[in-house]
């Protein structure tokens, strides 16, 4: 091997570039718009800092390159991938940018742009709320439940946590040749009852049917309308420092349940998806609380991600700490194996909601009247901390930050 | 919450703040002290827990090359998609390796691209999908230190009991003992001494890092991966510092034999042997670093079964994950940290692995430290805080 043989991995790099045309790799690209963006900084501090060449203690430094950090990271989106990954469909980093450079870009209009889980309509005066979610859950069937309640839950809980009241669904079914049918009649069963226990009707659908191997047996998208007749308003961004942090139950039951139902790991326990309704929660906790600031399900990416959307849109910091986060000791202990946090394991029956800080004991008391909220617990508040920052206070005592997820620890949860 | 055994007793805040009095007390001065961990696990687990909230500001922590993806050099990455390309082979990989760039993009996006690469748990579920696939050969990429390496020489033991024909391994295992006398050698860095990598004793022992203590009179003390077993590695560290001794000792005893896992050893020693050098990322050639398959064992070796390209790759110039492995830089002093390179778009392997000592800071460690009172010699208690 000379030294002839060495190339510069960042001239080789083209091909796994942004098809932008200009010839560079990602790399080079991402040096350059790097480079552009600390010459810009460095031309506006320059007057604060006639000094110049003084060499800053270490702190400071950091603290520098903790703002240069932030900076780029309110940079506008860009998928930078020429193929969707796996990541693209898992809840964290990857997904937002997808959904903000490549939806959001092309649908642009003020219902879409709150990106929140449902859309706020309204039609002739009337005001509601419309949202849709596939299902692609692989196993079809788990502990507590299958795709078929799933399907039902998501949508209505998506609409509950939107302040709605859910009424109708549509169901739509991508079945693969061979599929089983009493393997269908099971998920229509199961959707059935869930839509009872959830008092919503599936009123239109759709079937289509691809070659075997073209699809995973059984794949399903619902829609949902609810109807908004409470005065609430919620979002994230209503969030505002002192506000508590509530989740309805413990955490991660749902994604750790998937994990060892697909039987690759060889662990067992007692654990069961906790996929349930939402909606009679939310309709108690907003009797009690009318000044919810802003609700959520937390599903893929789990909470993590949803006190992430909190700092960022209110932007304000979050303190959560780690000792107060219900997680069952089943849980823990297969993510401890796993090396999973179960802060961004998937759920698909709990409720995180913000509200005033004095306002959290009342919350708590609605939500624990609840079965489905009988463990809820403040696991935290927001604070006028670094903004858009999540920061964990440990069970060891130190301090660390929760960011977005990155790459996927467990595709097809939902 | 409720407590968890063998969990919860290792992350207990009382005694760790006990450990920080300890630990202050025993700082001179004036006196600076620099600790690496060697492990990337153990880097890991600094970051996740918040650990160095309760350390003082005079002792730092210096992560170093104990990451196995970390040190992997761009051209193996190469190495291995151009294998992994071949339609005739079904190429297998632990999940961290996914996500590794090679110049023309990782593993994730050749999986997406339709190159057949699956990602495994462990080295003989491979052999699974060998069997499931016989007119196809499943090439493993094998990485990791000694950690790793006796999974890949069972997996290759059982394979050849099986007499299966379709199953071999790229290998890329390293091992650590070269890569720490390195960076001993490098004239960037003075440390004063070493947290030494538990999991990878587990299977070498304490034995080999006896020359530390001797010839460089440098303190080391093997650790395990809970935040408290690094607290009480450092404090045992300190106390040899303060005492001007430097031995090898064995803070997690509970895991580790003085003398290693012979069986491991043995299937490694059956299996594999040293090549005379390997290319590390960011410390160049490093001689007798590295293990490659045996003759005995050439028909489950990739390199012998295919032409494998073998071109050199230098890293990106921007890249500074060298400096960061030897523990010259840290993450956040790197040029591009956090702004071009992220763990969504690494451009280094210290981006990549959740042991990288980049991504361990980027993802738990982006943040101001909030020091426990007794990092600074005072109680909590006189503090105000209960």
């Amino acid at each position: 091997m000379t030294t002839g043989d060495t190339r510069q991995g960042a001239d080789v790099g083209a091909g796994a570039g942004t098809g932008s045309g200009s010839g560079g790799s990602w790399i080079d690209e991402a040096l350059r718009e790097h480079d552009h963006a600390e010459a810009s900084q460095a031309e506006a501090s320059r007057p604060a800092d006639p000094g110049g060449r003084r060499v800053l203690p270490v702190a400071d430094r950091e603290r520098q390159v903790l703002d240069r950090i932030d900076r780029a990271r309110r940079r506008r989106p860009r998928v930078r991938e020429e193929r969707i990954t796996m990541s693209h469909g898992a809840g964290g980093k990857a997904t937002r940018t997808l959904v903000e450079a490549v939806f959001l870009d092309a649908f642009r209009n003020e219902q879409l742009e709150p990106l929140e889980d449902a859309a706020e309509l309204s039609m002739s005066g009337v005001r509601t709320a419309l949202t849709t979610d596939s299902y692609v859950v692989s196993p079809l069937f788990f502990p507590g439940g299958d795709i078929g309640d799933l399907a039902i839950n998501g949508t209505v809980n998506d609409l509950a946590v939107a302040g709605a009241t859910p009424l109708y669904l549509s169901a739509g079914f991508i079945l693969e040749e061979g599929f089983p049918v009493a393997d269908l009649l099971r998920v229509t069963e199961s959707m059935r009852d869930a839509a009872a226990a959830a008092g919503v009707r599936v009123v239109t659908g759709d079937t289509k049917v691809v070659q075997r191997g073209k699809a995973d047996g059984c794949y399903i998208n619902t829609a949902g309308v609810g109807l908004l007749s409470r005065d609430v308003a919620l979002g994230v961004a209503h969030a505002r420092p002192g506000d508590a942090i509530i989740v309805s139950g413990p955490i991660g039951d749902h994604g750790v349940t998937i994990m060892l139902a697909r039987g690759e790991l060889d662990i067992e326990a007692d654990i069961v998806s906790d996929t349930a309704p939402l909606n009679g929660l939310i309709a108690r906790l907003l009797d009690a609380v009318p000044e919810v600031r802003a609700m959520r399900d937390a599903t893929r990416g789990g909470v993590a991600t949803i006190l992430n959307e909190i700092a960022s849109a209110a932007e304000a910091g979050v303190l959560v700490r780690e000792d107060d986060v219900p997680v069952r000791t089943e849980v823990r202990g297969a993510c401890e194996l796993l090396g999973i946090d179960p802060m961004y394991v998937a759920c698909e029956g709990r409720l995180v909601a913000v509200v005033p800080g004095d306002r959290a004991d009342v919350a708590i008391a609605a939500l624990r009247a609840d079965p489905l909220g009988c463990d809820a617990a403040v696991i935290g508040h927001v604070t006028d901390g670094p903004p858009g920052i999540v920061q964990l206070k440990t069970a060891f005592g130190g301090t660390r930050i929760v960011d977005l997820l990155v790459g996927d620890p467990l595709p097809r949860i939902c | 919450m409720p407590a968890m055994r063998f969990v919860d007793e290792f992350r207990d805040a009382d005694q760790a703040r006990a450990l920080a009095a300890k630990i202050a007390a025993l700082c001179e001065p004036g006196r600076q002290y620099k600790l690496m961990e060697v492990c990337g696990g153990h880097t890991h687990t600094i970051y996740k827990h918040g650990l160095e909230d309760y350390l003082p500001e005079s002792i730092t922590l210096v992560h170093g090359p104990g990451c196995p993806v970390c040190v992997i050099p761009m051209g193996r990455v190469d190495d291995a998609m151009h294998l992994a390309a071949r339609e005739d082979v079904i190429m297998t990989s632990f999940g961290d390796m996914m996500r590794v760039p090679g110049s023309t993009g990782s593993f994730f996006d050749a999986k997406a691209s339709g190159t057949d690469i699956r990602m495994v748990y462990s080295p003989l579920d491979s052999l699974k999908i060998a069997r499931q696939n016989p007119d196809r050969q499943v090439v493993f990429m094998a990485i990791g230190f000694e950690t790793t390496a006796p999974s890949t020489a069972m997996t290759m033991l059982r394979a050849a009991a099986e007499g299966l024909s379709n199953f071999s391994v790229f290998c890329n295992h390293v091992t650590i003992v070269p890569a720490i006398k390195a960076i001993l050698d490098s004239p960037d860095l003075r440390l004063d001494g070493f947290i030494g990598p538990g999991h990878v004793s587990t299977v070498i022992g304490c034995r080999p890092y006896e020359f530390i203590a001797r010839d460089y009179g440098k303190p080391v003390v093997v650790a395990g991966f809970e935040p408290l077993d690094i607290l009480q590695s450092i404090y045992m560290l300190m106390l040899q510092l303060s005492a001007g001794r430097s031995e090898v000792e064995n803070q997690y005893s509970r895991v580790v034999p003085w003398n290693g896992n012979m069986v491991a050893l043995k299937a490694i020693g059956e299996t594999m042997e040293l090549r005379p050098y390997f290319e590390w990322r960011g410390l160049g050639f490093i001689s007798h670093s590295a293990l490659k398959v045996k003759e005995k064992y050439a028909a489950m070796d990739a390199e012998r079964l295919f032409s494998v390209p073998g071109v050199r790759v230098a890293d990106p110039k921007a890249c500074q994950c060298g400096e960061v492995l030897k523990g010259v830089l840290k993450p956040w002093e790197c040029k591009v940290f956090g702004t071009a390179c992220t763990p969504e778009t690494p451009i280094g392997t210290c981006m990549v692995s959740p042991e990288g000592a980049c991504a361990a800071y980027y993802n738990f460690g982006r943040v101001e430290r909030h020091r426990v009172p007794e990092a600074a010699g005072v109680s909590s208690a006189a503090a105000g805080k209960s």
